[in-house]
């Protein structure tokens, strides 16, 4: 535990220090949502109707841009094989690499969306459920998608290869969450998109540190 | 173990599959255009549905192919991950485009079949959204094994995607009955027996057969060009070297 701390608090501290990298990833939701009322017209009860869709779309492309970097960086400097070598398994350190890239752009895009959602016009009985739905549905973003950092580790094109692969393995995550911020603007009750959602955090949690410290593996091999 | 180890080498397996392979391209094309026939001419039109009823004998045999296609590969994949198998891995790498193809395939019928049925080409209900997912997993998995300039870490890396995606197929499989769809729910894999009439059943048995015969036959020719150019690209990197 002591060893996924301290991996946790290391990736924490490279964050900060560099600090634009989160900050971009903010910069880059509010920017993708903003284009929106460009795109289909500023008439308030069209953005309204979207708005739901739209925040969890510019999260899901947002939480994409930084997961080509969560494990580049160690890849190429050959921290990753000093990661794989350590007494600790290594699911656990990928476990706690994760939750660093999930505090440092899920966590900036939940505070965000509920601005966002002011701006497109959003009913108000729909924030509570979209911050909610965000926080149980981004830390799975995050988990999907470290799988697919890993298996692109020193790929040519990692980058659109790495969206091509995790994109399609996004769209539950989408629907659900999409539909329970529905649910609340409609008057209905959340609970089973939310226990959906809850159930694909518990099969990631334990299932993609795995695969992804099996893609780390056979990266280095 | 033992008799798989021994199978597993592609000098014996492609010795004993070889000889295989006319017998099975004649199999399908005898299968197929009696299936064909018997679905396009014999086979009674649906009273509600009328002729365009014919689209089934293409379509639903696809779509069991696809998700047929999807699991060898993924069953493949997690072979030659666990026992290092060369074999396995091209076997998954050649199923990948056949499956690819059929998914595409069942698509596009889908589509055809949809516009006189339902009134539109296209729906967002959950059957046809995971079909379409499990069409972009095949892209992704050859986009991901073409990726790499050493081709054992492609097959590695393609082969953990694939039973990562396998989580798609039980929900494609369900999901006419976890949701309540456009799309029908299944007639012919049911606990209780089918519930279509044996004169479409019969049609359609064939077709199916024929697109495995297909798969099977096109599998061999895949692996079989597979061992060939790993041989051809050994020959030229020794000659490149000495």
């Amino acid at each position: 535990m002591g060893r996924f701390f301290c991996v946790l608090r290391r990736d924490l501290h490279l964050a900060l220090r560099q600090g634009m990298d989160s900050f971009m990833v903010v910069m880059f939701f509010v920017i993708a949502v903003v284009l929106f009322p460009f795109g289909v017209g500023p008439e308030p009860n069209t953005l309204a109707r979207i708005a739901a869709g739209v925040i969890w779309v510019a999260a899901l492309l947002s939480s994409m841009l930084s997961l080509e970097r969560l494990f580049l960086g160690d890849y190429e400097d050959g921290s990753l094989e000093l990661l794989v070598l350590s007494p600790a398994t290594l699911e656990t350190l990928v476990l706690a690499k994760i939750a660093a890239h999930w505090l440092t752009t899920g966590l900036p895009l939940i505070v965000a969306a509920p601005f966002l959602a002011i701006l497109l016009n959003m009913d108000g009985e729909g924030f509570v459920t979209l911050v909610a739905a965000l926080a149980l549905g981004t830390p799975t973003l995050s988990l999907l998608g470290a799988v697919g950092a890993a298996l692109v580790l020193g790929s040519r094109r990692g980058g659109v290869l790495l969206s091509l692969l995790i994109l399609p393995l996004f769209i539950p995550i989408l629907i659900f969450g999409v539909s329970a911020v529905d649910a609340a603007v409609g008057g209905y009750p959340v609970k089973p998109q939310f226990m959906i959602l809850g159930g694909f955090l518990a099969l990631a949690l334990p299932l993609c540190p795995w695969a992804a410290a099996a893609g780390l593996r056979q990266s280095l091999e | 173990m033992a008799m798989i180890e021994k199978y597993a080498n592609p000098t014996v397996f492609l010795g004993i599959t070889r000889p295989l392979v006319p017998w099975l391209g004649g199999a399908t094309v005898a299968t197929l255009s009696a299936g064909l026939y018997l679905a396009l001419f014999a086979s009674p039109a649906d009273y509600q549905q009328g002729e365009s009823v014919r689209i089934m004998y293409v379509h639903v045999p696809a779509a069991w192919m696809a998700m047929m296609c999807y699991t060898s590969m993924a069953i493949a994949s997690g072979v030659g991950l666990i026992w290092k198998h060369p074999l396995a891995h091209t076997a998954a790498r050649a199923t990948a485009p056949v499956g690819a193809a059929f998914t595409l395939l069942a698509l596009v019928t889908g589509s055809l079949w949809g516009k006189p049925m339902w009134g539109t080409w296209w729906v967002w209900d959950a059957r046809l959204t995971s079909v379409l997912i499990l069409f972009f997993l095949y892209i992704g998995y050859m986009a991901l094994n073409n990726a790499f300039d050493n081709a054992q870490r492609g097959a590695n890396a393609a082969a953990v995607l694939a039973l990562v995606g396998f989580v798609n197929v039980p929900i494609i499989k369900f999901s006419v009955e976890w949701w309540n769809t456009l799309h029908q729910p299944a007639s012919v894999m049911r606990m209780d027996g089918p519930t279509i009439h044996a004169s479409m059943l019969w049609p359609l048995g064939l077709m199916a057969l024929g697109y495995t015969l297909f798969y099977f036959w096109v599998l061999i020719i895949r692996i079989d060009a597979d061992v060939t150019a790993g041989k051809i690209r050994a020959l030229r990197q020794r000659r490149a070297h000495s």
